[in-house]
């Protein structure tokens, strides 16, 4: 057909980019707020992001406690609390045992506080005697408790099920709370390219009617603006990250300053750098061209 | 190649501005398009760029079926076509280059090809010297030559203008309409709107008159017969 040489394969890639990148500046206050908004928008879903982490990294630790705690009954003396211990052997999924007197008990816990002095007066006999249960798994460990709370002798079982438990609970509203307002966020940055982008079409209304004139292809046309929301994405993303390492670095530094007893131990960032980057990058990505995309359909619909 | 059958074109206000038009334009034809304001002949040129789509009856340009012509391949189409309107539709901002370049540029053409052929489509239009300035540096006449090389630069088969020397004086209208005829000469098939009767007679050229959105004349004995 002799329309054939109107078929052009784009040659010119250079052009597309240098456009890209000429709107950024172009509509600089726009893009400039629009990083702001967009980087916010990333550092409080990294935060929450964190937070989830860390929570889930508590869970882990006190999973791996697989040690259960099992006070005797006060009438019974030393010796014959300490004889449960051979029992306690018997029973399935134990892999060890230890006794501890109460004696024993009130001395490691004066010496854990940070004031010895404030306890100095404490008698033994408000504590009990008491073993320290190692188990092989904790994954039975409701079950082995159930059975170490049967022997005769045994007051009670300390075990961390329910601070597992009451954890799991608060991390999943979290969770959700955190996923809600990630997806808000998200929307919110989405909508803030979205205008940028859409800002620049107005601009560049009467440009966009000549290409559309001369025959440049809906792609050819979309190219310029999905570059420019990209590059507000990726520069959100780059600023985002790196004030996110900063804050996060500063808070648990503070904290672990603050937290003596070493109840806490946050996550270093540098163990999941290489993820923090990928969702920074991936949601900075996501919203710029998604947010250039929904600008740009109802222009081209011309 | 333009040919147009049993034509109509309603808008979605009801308003009936093509009434069954027929018309044939061969490769290398130049025709004048004329009638009153209103009569559609700015419609009948939005059908040709595929802007619009008729109500009835087929449209073809350049081999290319537009009633049922795909989306993906309106540009590909309008690449045959040149465009020129009366109020040259420049960028401001562009130099006179860049903006002839510009409708290389956004089909993708390389900036080799670019370099090669700006230049020598600014010369034909006569603005070789003016390259380097803004639209707004210009005057009108220089200007509608800028947008007489823009729809040029991609070597389409056909050029259309609707009025392109309504917001010209009668020695620059004489300029454009002959910097047209040139650029027929040179092989371009040229439809042109317009108004002015006296432009019309100088030329002897197909005048094919409009009004009320049909054909109400179509010869080589100019614009006279048709009365205002
Ligand atoms: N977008 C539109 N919507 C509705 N009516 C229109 C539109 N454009 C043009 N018309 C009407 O169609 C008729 C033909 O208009 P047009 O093709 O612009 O005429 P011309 O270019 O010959 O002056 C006129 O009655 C005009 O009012
Ligand atoms: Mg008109």
């Amino acid at each position: 057909m002799k329309n054939k040489k109107y078929y052009v394969k784009n040659k010119n890639y250079g052009y597309l980019a240098k456009e890209g990148v000429r709107g950024v500046f172009l509509h600089g206050f726009m893009s400039f707020a629009a990083v702001c908004v967009t980087v916010a928008c990333l550092i409080i879903m990294g935060s929450f992001s964190m937070i989830m982490l860390n929570l889930d990294h508590m869970v882990q630790e006190l999973d791996q406690q697989n040690q259960v705690l099992v006070y005797v009954d006060d009438s019974l003396n030393e010796a014959e609390a300490h004889s449960i211990g051979s029992q306690i052997n018997l029973i399935e999924n134990v892999f060890d045992q230890e006794f501890v007197t109460k004696e024993q008990a009130l001395e490691s816990f004066v010496a854990e506080q940070n004031d010895p002095t404030m306890f100095a007066g404490l008698s033994a006999d408000t504590l009990r005697h008491r073993f320290v249960v190692t188990l092989q798994s904790s994954e039975k460990m409701a079950e082995t408790v159930e059975k170490l709370k049967a022997l005769e002798g045994v007051a009670d079982v300390n075990a961390h099920l329910e601070v597992a438990e009451g954890f799991g609970t608060v991390r999943n509203v979290l969770q959700f709370v955190s996923y809600a307002i990630i997806i808000i966020l998200l929307v919110v940055s989405l909508f803030i390219i979205a205008n940028t982008v859409k800002l620049a079409l107005y601009d560049r209304k009467d440009e966009i009617g000549i290409m559309k004139m001369v025959g440049a292809t809906n792609t050819f046309i979309r190219i310029p603006f999905i570059i420019e929301g990209s590059i507000i994405g990726l520069l959100s993303a780059a600023v985002a990250f790196f004030a996110e390492w900063g804050i996060y670095d500063l808070l648990t530094r503070k904290i672990s300053e603050l937290d003596t007893l070493r109840l806490f131990s946050a996550i270093p960032f540098s163990d999941v750098l290489g993820t923090m980057v990928l969702a920074f990058v991936g949601a900075g990505l996501f919203v710029g061209i998604f947010g250039s995309l929904m600008s740009i359909r109802k222009f081209l619909d011309v | 190649m333009i040919d147009l059958k049993d034509v109509t074109k309603v808008y979605p206000n009801g308003t009936h501005a093509l009434n069954g038009l027929d018309l044939h334009i061969d490769d290398g034809e130049f025709v004048f398009l004329v009638g009153p304001s209103g009569s559609g002949k700015s419609t009948l040129l939005k059908l040709l760029t595929a802007e619009l789509r008729a109500t009835t009856g087929s449209v073809i340009v350049n081999d290319f079926d537009l009633c049922k012509i795909k989306k993906s391949v309106i540009p590909y189409m309008r690449r045959t076509v040149g465009v020129v309107f009366q109020d040259f539709r420049l960028i401001q901002n562009k130099s006179v280059y860049d903006n002839v370049a510009f409708a290389m540029r956004v089909i993708g053409a390389s900036e080799a090809d670019i370099r090669k052929r700006v230049p020598y489509v600014l010369e034909m239009v006569g603005l070789d010297s003016k390259g380097h300035r803004l639209p707004d540096e210009l005057s009108g006449g220089e200007q509608q030559r800028v947008a007489i090389a823009r729809a040029l630069v991609n070597n389409p088969a056909i050029i259309i203008a609707d009025e392109p020397t309504g917001n010209l004086d009668p020695a620059r209208s004489l300029e454009i309409m002959m910097l047209l005829e040139k650029i027929n000469a040179l092989g371009t098939t040229l439809v042109v709107v317009t108004h002015e009767r006296e432009l019309v007679n100088r030329f002897t050229k197909r005048c094919v008159a409009i009004s009320e959105g049909k054909i109400i004349s179509d010869g080589m004995d100019g614009y006279y017969q048709y009365e205002e």
